[in-house]
């Protein structure tokens, strides 16, 4: 018996269609161009000299010896920079009242972290720029460093940048109204405290970049590993003071990137200015141990929360206080102050009660700073809510099923407004909750629970339900300031040989960005997708646009190729009407040929309409301009955000002797509206899966008391690898937005934000014969032990 | 991450190694695997002036037996403990500690002997070569010598090598079947240094322990034979109470530091763990 | 200070190796110091090996030396003179891991794309020794290799199709030979 045709069995249906990545090939055949391997002539190299001190005054500067070795071409200070380069600040004007001081690709006379860059060196090689480094020898005054979170936060205590008044970055809150009195009168209150250590990104490409200044025509081309090229187009023009046309930014095969590489980092502002100081090419690739000083960090929180529930365990207020610490600024141009944001707003998202006040404290501290990496807040405000559910289930009796079902908004309540402010169109989470059930076997999986805890075997199962920011309209940078983007644009052309080009401003780091937008624009014009070819990431080739973060590639990038290649049919279209002497309503395009919107019967190929617009002009009739190339910008509109939703679960087991724990399965059910590539969008919430499991697990920048990091280096920040990872059964329920055509929203930080949350309420739920508690994230075996009273 | 500038010998014989380390004065090193110099050398924390690279030897490659011993050249490599059929009969401990080393293109390069010279207190081997009372052997410019491993291992990095002077072969006594091995280690991920980790080589008479060798490794500065716990247990069958008994004995075999992520108690905590999970196989083995 | 200069004139100068890469005889001159992953990604342009870490732990680098799969960030250049070196750039053009790499495509069993040499090389050398790992052997033999982006399963998976397709056709061609 053959399966009833579905709209994916007519010619060129790519939307929806698990489709491999034609760019994969290349990679796969060690065939990548990145950042990492670019030369170019006269490329010269750069080093820097880090402070090793978190908080030190600079006196004096001796690079004498340096600067005579052989080889070396530069060495530039501070003070050498800020003449061509103009200052930067973290801050945004939507978050009232923050505060960050100016910062400088290199410092003039104070170091505020442990391995911020000092001196720059411009040598013949890297390694004869490190030689140098050696020869380099800087006098310091130390000065008090602020190390933790909740001494920063103490009055009178040190302070990170002693010019400033205090620590406090950034103060904010929410309140619904009422919270008191609902506790007060609440049958139940529970009260937690949440530790959240800091994590950083670890791309597996570190950060890269060759700045390539040419001084006869005051072009600056920026070969950037980057997410968002047009976002340092800005910034290099508006700081060199280079007019913007004449700065290029090309972010080619990136090594990952996942928000680290869309920041503003002083060594890669100072290679721009090297560049330019030396007129030649220089390169700079952050080393594995400087990626761990340099490179953003994130997740560095403490949360206290109460929640109330009535007797019935129907969850009635949140009341909760997060405090954060950035570093020593605020990250430019997105600030530091956008992850406890999201993290307050988030927190109680998926559940249905009306209480909630919130309370944000952003502080300083003498480290590197911190900002957005992949689902920035949401694993924090995921953990802190479904660890409170699950303590909230087992007070008023429930299983942690049963409970979230009985708390999530109704599949049919929407539109609605959260009681943080955010605006839901549609969200599934009782469909995703049942369909989590099938797929976990959950009441199997308690019961085999149940009979090996009898056997002293102790596996917990963890349940996380979660929302997700996705599509960003101007409301998250735009209205703040910021020159970010939040529309795409596309360009795409007919070529003379019937082919597609579509130059597009979303960018790809290996998501699949380029193979969505190839299967949109293919199924929309009615083509074989190898007859599209994909353009991205040039500043000098693709229209201006927001480019890829915050999960907006596929829904906003996706709707500006959706867009662009309708118009660009139509306009095949108009000329094959006058070519056929037939109504463009009548006719339609189908695997590049034309056909009879009615028959289906093929009239011309397209490539002949090409041929005739381009080459033979002159058989159209008079006055037929044939545009055969369209340019097309979107801009979301109407919700400020397209949020997702999902639940997660896991299975894992604890060796209640070692503290170690063991993942044994992650389960996941999604809903990221309309899913273009159904094989890309698991991969991504796989992916996502384990940077959350990580965080869980291994994942924390361990800091000594003088600020230093004390595991930078990938044997001692450990990573999640094949061996401790599970297998992840993944399921979707698909709830497109209606404010675009395509319906897609974003999935990139779906698996990360709760899949911390699960492991967190799953090792929980091990302990709970031994009465053990934990809300400290990542569980290592130390703190599991310390739970257990083992030694 | 780029090594200070060095120059470099390739030795073909030991005596051509021994004669260009002594050149290179103070500031030689030899290179065996290089799995860990490599990256000390990049990140700069040694910066010799001159390399002499041993991996072209003959002499030091190979595994043979010479009577009552396992004589195992310096360069073999730790994929070659779980290929080479001798070591799988003559010193199974060494293949039980195999898989734990790193990951297979590490294990694929680095060597018995520079582990063993290296003396990472956190590596397998050397705990390995100590609970097998293994000898080492090393020439220097004075000759030859055989040193026993728990004269081997003095403190962190550092062994009874003189300068200059060269492992040449770690000689094993045979396994003969009334022994019992055990190996384990407890590390955050596959392949990570452990928190903790254990090799075991017990002689048993039926289930009678006549003799057992209990060395540790992640508890201190040196690889360390648990000496008191091996006390209570010889002479005894492994009953629980022999077992707690011996497991009890580790805090005075035992003194691990405090480290910022794993406090001294919890390590020792797991070192009895751990014990008590190997004599448990011990035991088992009957 | 001095002193490092003058060991640099000394030790900067360069050396003549020769080795067998990708099946071709090559020779290039290097510094004693420029390790065999910065010599094959700079001076023979073989771009397709990458450095993650430089210190072994994440296996971006891995090539096959002498036939066996090793850290390139781990050793020295100079160390290589006489050996055979295969890269991903050579393995992919001999086609011996066409079938591992069709597989990867198929199942979308990398993004970024930058550990991905590494862990065809692993994935390699396991199939050659052992031909049909679970997949406990599969995640232990990876355990070195670190991918940020694809949460591993699907790699996992891709290696574990193409065992058991070399397994079929190999049951196949014993069949064949036979009968």
């Amino acid at each position: 018996m053959t399966a009833p045709l579905t709209p994916l069995d007519r010619p060129n249906s790519y939307i929806g269609r698990s489709v491999p990545r034609p760019n994969a090939k290349r990679l796969l055949a060690g065939r990548g161009r990145y950042v990492t391997d670019i030369r170019l002539p006269r490329m010269l190299h750069a080093a820097f000299l880090r402070s090793p001190h978190a908080h030190a005054r600079i006196i004096s500067i001796d690079a004498d010896a340096a600067r005579a070795l052989a080889g070396v071409h530069l060495i530039a200070t501070g003070a050498d920079l800020a003449r061509i380069c103009t200052p930067w600040t973290g801050t945004l004007d939507h978050f009232k009242g923050m505060t960050s001081e100016p910062q400088l690709p290199l410092p003039l006379d104070r170091v505020v972290w442990a391995g911020q860059a000092v001196v720059a060196v411009v040598a013949d090689s890297r390694a004869l720029a490190e030689d140098a480094l050696e020869l380099i020898s800087v006098d310091y005054e130390e000065l008090p460093a602020v190390v933790d979170l909740d001494e920063a936060r103490q009055p009178g205590t040190p302070r990170a940048n002693p010019a400033s008044q205090s620590n406090i970055c950034f103060r904010t809150q929410l309140d619904s109204g009422g919270v008191d009195e609902v506790f007060v009168a609440a049958a139940h209150v529970i009260e937690q405290q949440f530790s959240f250590g800091r994590h950083t990104p670890v791309t597996l490409e570190p950060r890269a970049i060759v700045a390539d200044y040419e001084p006869d025509s005051g072009m600056l081309t920026v070969h950037h590993a980057t997410q968002t090229p047009y976002q340092f187009q800005d910034l290099y023009s508006r700081h060199y003071n280079i007019p913007e046309a004449r700065v290029r930014v090309i972010a080619p095969d990136i090594g990952g990137s996942f928000g680290m590489k869309l920041h503003v980092y002083h060594e890669d502002m100072a290679v721009v200015g090297l560049s330019m100081m030396l007129g030649r090419p220089v390169k700079y690739v952050a080393d594995r141990i400087e990626s761990f000083v340099s490179d953003i960090h994130a997740r560095d929180h403490r949360v206290q929360a109460r929640m109330a529930i009535d007797a019935d365990g129907k969850i009635l207020a949140m009341d909760v206080h997060d405090a954060t610490a950035i570093g020593a600024f605020s990250t430019y141009p997105r600030t530091s102050v956008v992850e406890g944001n999201q993290v307050i707003r988030l927190i109680g998202a998926p559940y249905d009660f009306t209480s909630y006040r919130a309370a944000l404290e952003v502080v300083f501290q003498n480290k590197v700073q911190t900002s957005q990496y992949r689902a920035v807040g949401h694993p924090i405000a995921c953990a802190v809510t479904e660890r409170m559910v699950d303590i909230a289930a087992s007070r008023a009796g429930f299983d942690p099923l049963a409970m979230r079902d009985r708390n999530v908004i109704a599949d049919d309540a929407y539109p609605l407004v959260s009681p943080t402010g955010y605006k839901f169109e549609a969200l599934s989470h009782q469909a995703c909750l049942r369909r989590l059930r099938e797929i976990m076997d959950y009441d199997a999986l308690r019961g085999e629970q149940a009979e090996l805890r009898r056997r002293g075997v102790h596996r917990g199962i963890g349940i996380a339900t979660f929302v997700e920011i996705t599509n960003p309209s101007p409301a998250f940078y735009g209205v703040g300031g910021a020159r970010i983007s939040s529309q795409d644009g596309a360009t795409i052309s007919l070529t003379p040989t019937g082919e597609v080009r579509c130059a597009i401003s979303v960018t790809e780091q290996g998501q699949g960005t380029e193979a969505i937008i190839g299967q949109i624009v293919a199924d929309q014009l009615g083509l074989a997708q190898e007859h599209v070819k994909v353009i991205t990431g040039d500043t000098e080739v693709t229209p201006h646009g927001g480019a890829t973060w915050a999960c907006r590639g596929a829904g906003i990038g996706g709707e500006t190729a959706l867009q662009a290649a309708r118009r660009l049919k139509a306009n095949i279209l108009a000329i094959a009407a006058l070519v056929l002497q037939e109504q463009a309503a009548a006719l339609d395009i189908v695997d590049g040929q034309v056909v009879s919107a009615a028959s289906r019967q093929p009239r011309l190929d397209v490539a002949e309409i090409a041929r005739i617009a381009y080459f033979r002009s002159d058989t159209l009739p008079p006055g037929t301009q044939a545009q055969l190339t369209v340019s097309h910008h979107f801009a979301p509109q109407g919700y400020p955000f397209a949020f997702t939703n999902g639940i997660q679960g896991c299975s894992l087991e604890v060796d209640v002797d070692t503290g170690f724990v063991k993942l044994l399965k992650h389960y996941v059910v999604e809903d990221c509206g309309r899913i273009i590539n159904p094989m890309l969008v698991d991969e991504q919430l796989r992916g996502g899966v384990v940077q959350g499991l990580g965080a869980a697990l291994f994942e924390e920048c361990r800091y000594g008391e003088t600020g230093q990091l004390l595991n930078g280096s990938l044997a001692d920040y450990l990573v999640p690898m094949a061996m401790e990872m599970p297998d992840i059964v993944i399921d979707h329920v698909e709830t497109p937005t209606a404010d675009t055509i395509l319906g897609a929203k974003g999935c990139g930080e779906a698996g990360t934000a709760a899949a911390s949350a699960c492991v967190l309420n799953a090792v929980n739920d091990a302990l709970t014969p031994f009465g053990a508690s934990i809300n400290t994230i990542p569980i290592t075996p130390a703190r599991i032990l310390k739970a257990l009273n083992r030694y | 991450m780029k090594a200070r500038a060095f120059s470099y010998f390739r030795a073909s014989t030991v005596e051509e190694a021994l004669d260009a380390h002594a050149q290179g004065g103070d500031d030689a090193r030899y290179i065996a695997g290089g799995q860990s110099l490599v990256p000390a050398l990049a990140l700069r924390l040694q910066a010799p002036r001159r390399l002499v690279d041993i991996n072209h030897i003959d002499e030091l490659r190979g595994v043979r037996r010479e009577g009552e011993w396992l004589r195992i050249g310096a360069l073999t490599r730790h994929c070659e403990m779980l290929t080479e059929p001798l070591i799988a009969e003559f010193a199974p401990l060494l293949r039980a500690a195999a898989p734990f080393v790193a990951h297979p293109a590490i294990r694929n390069r680095g060597t018995l002997g520079g582990s063993v010279a290296l003396a990472d207190p956190a590596s397998e081997f050397p705990a390995v070569v100590l609970a097998l009372e293994a000898e080492i052997e090393v020439a220097g410019p004075a000759g030859r010598r055989r040193v026993r491993a728990e004269d081997f291992f003095v403190d962190l990095f550092e062994t009874a090598l003189a300068p200059g002077e060269l492992l040449v072969a770690v000689h094993v006594p045979l396994f003969n079947p009334g022994q019992r091995i055990a190996f384990d280690e407890l590390a955050r991920r596959r392949g990570d240094y452990a928190l903790v980790g254990c090799g075991i080589s017990a002689t048993c008479a039926d289930d009678l322990i006549t003799d057992i060798r209990i060395a540790f490794f992640s508890v201190g500065n040196v690889p360390t034979r648990a000496r008191r716990a091996e006390s209570e247990i010889a002479g005894s069958r492994l009953s629980p109470d022999v077992i707690a008994a011996a497991q009890a004995a580790l805090g005075e075999d035992l003194a691990p530091d405090d480290g910022d992520d794993v406090p001294a108690a919890m390590r020792l905590h797991l070192a009895r763990v751990l014990l008590g999970r190997l004599l448990g196989q011990i035991g088992g083995a009957t | 200070m001095s002193s490092i200069m003058s060991d640099l004139d000394e030790a900067d100068a360069t050396v003549r190796v020769r080795f067998v890469v990708n099946g071709r005889k090559t020779a290039c001159d290097v510094a004693p110091r420029d390790t065999l992953v910065d010599c094959l990604r700079t001076q023979l342009e073989l771009t397709g090996t990458h450095a993650g870490c430089e210190m072994g732990a994440c296996g971006a680098c891995l090539v096959q030396l002498d036939g066996r799969a090793v850290h390139a960030c781990l050793m020295f250049a100079v160390q290589a003179d006489g050996a055979r070196i295969d890269t991903i750039e050579g393995l992919s053009e001999s086609g011996v891991i066409a079938d591992l790499q069709a597989e990867f495509h198929r199942r979308n069993a990398l993004q970024c794309g930058f550990c991905t040499p590494g862990m065809l090389i692993n994935a390699h050398e396991l199939l050659s020794n052992v031909a049909r790992p679970s997949r406990e052997a599969i995640r232990d033999a990876l355990s070195g290799n670190f991918c940020r982006c694809t949460g591993y399963e699907a790699i996992v998976d891709a290696i574990a199709a193409v065992a058991e397709a070399r397994a079929a056709k190999a049951a196949q061609g014993a069949e064949g030979a036979s009968s």
